[in-house]
């Protein structure tokens, strides 16, 4: 073994510190950038948010009064597609995971998925369009609206549920069958239920891009402008994010209502990081309770 | 053929895909009988024990050929739900694999999910916690998490799972390889005791548990059923070279 150099050492501490310097700053920019947009959302948007802002309907052609019935579509459709979403995705994860014999059609149908995850969502918009709205008639409605987000959210669901389920230990499976417990009920009393935390966690990341996405329900479910109330899941609504891209874009006055558009912005980026949140939250409990 | 024999199997190979890990074995196991499996790793005792109550298909391109005789019919036979075989035929498996319950609710799980009428659940729990030598340890604490028991608890805890379940016969899959001598010796004061009621065929890479525990003792290589005897006579005077080359420790 020979001395290493001086210069040599010396050189391997300057690439050390240099890549670290490129590592931090890389993870610097990130949270810089979400805490300026989020700072200059609320910047903008705190002096428009009241009780009254959130609780009241808009007034004189939307340059003035509320947003109540964009909170509450955006609820409805979130609901609606979490709805929908959640059980087909858990099932076909279900399917994929536990009974589908591994070949060919399983993965040409995993190819699939992942495409599904790929599709642009104004895509997703024009096929609820074509599909829910005109060709099953349901019109501009919470129900064709909940179906396209529904969809545009599976792919999240299935590859987390999937996840979910991988992660829960053979030996538990194995317990179960060799008790004389069948399939399906091993399924449904042992390897659900400890694959709920993964199950949650994945669902709520896809609340929260349902709350968001704005091109798949500007053509299934949103309205311009509607003072009334839903009745049914029949009735279209407004939603947040189509009533920002509205007020920003066709309103009645743009440059007027500027205090309106980062209000709404505000309440809707709060209501999808508080989703968020509560993921993160259900995440951390769960994993605590998690022993093996 | 005896009447005392509780399993039988006739001709048997079983493949995993295009392995055969088993050649024509030809065995009976005695009823109320603790019958001890030995042989090197890889030998394929524990695929044969997985054999018995069918947990070897849930593994994929898996073949059974032969047949395997549970009274008086055979476990392979097309119209038998393997499902009803493993009600019957209980195992309890090399690392404890309590589920993430309480106690209680770990002991009454089989029955309550197999439908077989349970005239009182709570005392089919305690007898089999006390069948299991558990009950005096956890009696306290039936509705706390089994994950806080120790190790060879857990192990007891999924025995009286198993016996729940009342079953025939109870296969033991190298079951004291994960515990410490202490939790060991316990079990095998169990496996004893539960002899009277039960037939155990059981997996062990421990020749000292072998000869302490079992009745009979079958040596596996490669395969192949090599001999097959009272516990006594395999561990004394072998019939064939290879068993005694195993036992004294000359391979394996």
């Amino acid at each position: 073994m020979h001395q290493i150099q001086a210069s040599t050492m010396k050189w391997r501490y300057l690439q050390q510190s240099l890549f670290f310097a490129l590592i931090r700053g890389a993870a610097l920019i990130i949270t810089l950038a979400l805490g300026g947009i989020i700072l200059y959302i609320i910047i903008h948007g705190i002096s428009a948010i009241s009780w009254d802002f959130i609780t009241k309907p808009p007034t004189h052609s939307m340059t003035q009064g509320g947003i109540m019935p964009a909170i509450l579509g955006t609820i409805y459709l979130t609901v609606g597609a979490i709805s929908i979403g959640l059980p087909l995705g858990v099932a076909s994860a279900i399917y994929l995971s536990e009974y589908a014999r591994q070949g060919r059609m399983i993965r040409l149908i995993r190819v699939g998925i992942n495409c599904l995850a790929g599709v642009p969502s104004v895509v997703f918009g024009l096929f609820g369009l074509a599909f829910f709205v005109i060709f099953f008639g349901l019109g501009s409605s919470i129900l064709a609206g909940s179906l396209t987000l529904g969809f545009l959210i599976l792919p999240t669901i299935i590859g987390a549920s999937e996840e979910a389920l991988k992660s829960v230990p053979k030996t538990f499976r194995e317990a179960s069958l060799a008790l004389g417990v069948s399939k399906w009920q091993t399924i449904f009393r042992i390897v659900l239920p400890n694959a709920l935390p993964g199950i949650l966690t994945g669902s709520i990341l896809g609340i929260g891009r349902a709350a968001g996405e704005t091109a798949p329900i500007m053509f299934t479910a949103a309205a311009f402008f509607t003072s009334k109330l839903p009745n049914s899941v029949f009735d279209e609504v407004m939603a947040l994010p189509y009533h920002i891209y509205v007020l920003a874009t066709a309103g009645t006055n743009i440059e007027e209502t500027r205090p309106i558009q980062y209000g709404t912005v505000l309440v809707l980026v709060t209501l999808v990081l508080g989703i968020n949140m509560i993921a993160i939250i259900i995440r951390a409990y769960m994993r605590r309770n998690k022993r093996w | 053929m005896d009447a005392d024999m509780i399993i039988r199997l006739k001709n048997v190979n079983f493949y995993y895909g295009e392995n055969q890990a088993l050649t024509n074995i030809n065995m009976n196991f005695r009823k109320n009988k603790v019958t001890a499996l030995i042989g090197p790793s890889g030998c394929g005792k524990s695929t044969l024990l997985r054999l018995l109550n069918r947990m070897n298909e849930l593994i994929d391109a898996t073949r059974v050929e032969g047949e395997i005789i549970f009274e008086d019919k055979n476990i392979y036979a097309p119209d038998v739900d393997p499902v009803e075989i493993r009600r019957k035929i209980g195992m309890v498996f090399q690392k404890p694999n309590p589920f993430p319950k309480t106690i209680y609710n770990n002991i009454s799980y089989g029955p309550k999910l197999t439908g077989v009428p349970v005239h009182d659940m709570s005392a089919l729990v305690e007898q089999s916690l006390k069948q299991a030598v558990l009950w005096d340890e956890v009696k306290d604490i039936l509705n706390k998490s089994a994950m806080n028991l120790s190790g060879g608890q857990q192990q007891r805890l999924c025995i009286a799972r198993a016996l729940a379940m009342k079953p025939d016969i109870l296969l033991m899959d190298e079951p004291t390889s994960a515990l410490d001598p202490i939790s060991t010796a316990k079990i095998e004061e169990l496996i004893e005791e539960l002899k009277k009621d039960y037939t155990i065929i059981i997996v062990t890479h421990n020749m000292q548990q072998a000869a302490r525990i079992s009745d009979e003792t079958a040596f596996f290589y490669l395969g192949n059923l090599i001999e097959y005897s009272k516990t006594e006579k395999i561990f004394t005077k072998p019939d064939v070279k290879q068993t005694e080359d195993y036992i004294t420790g000359r391979f394996g």
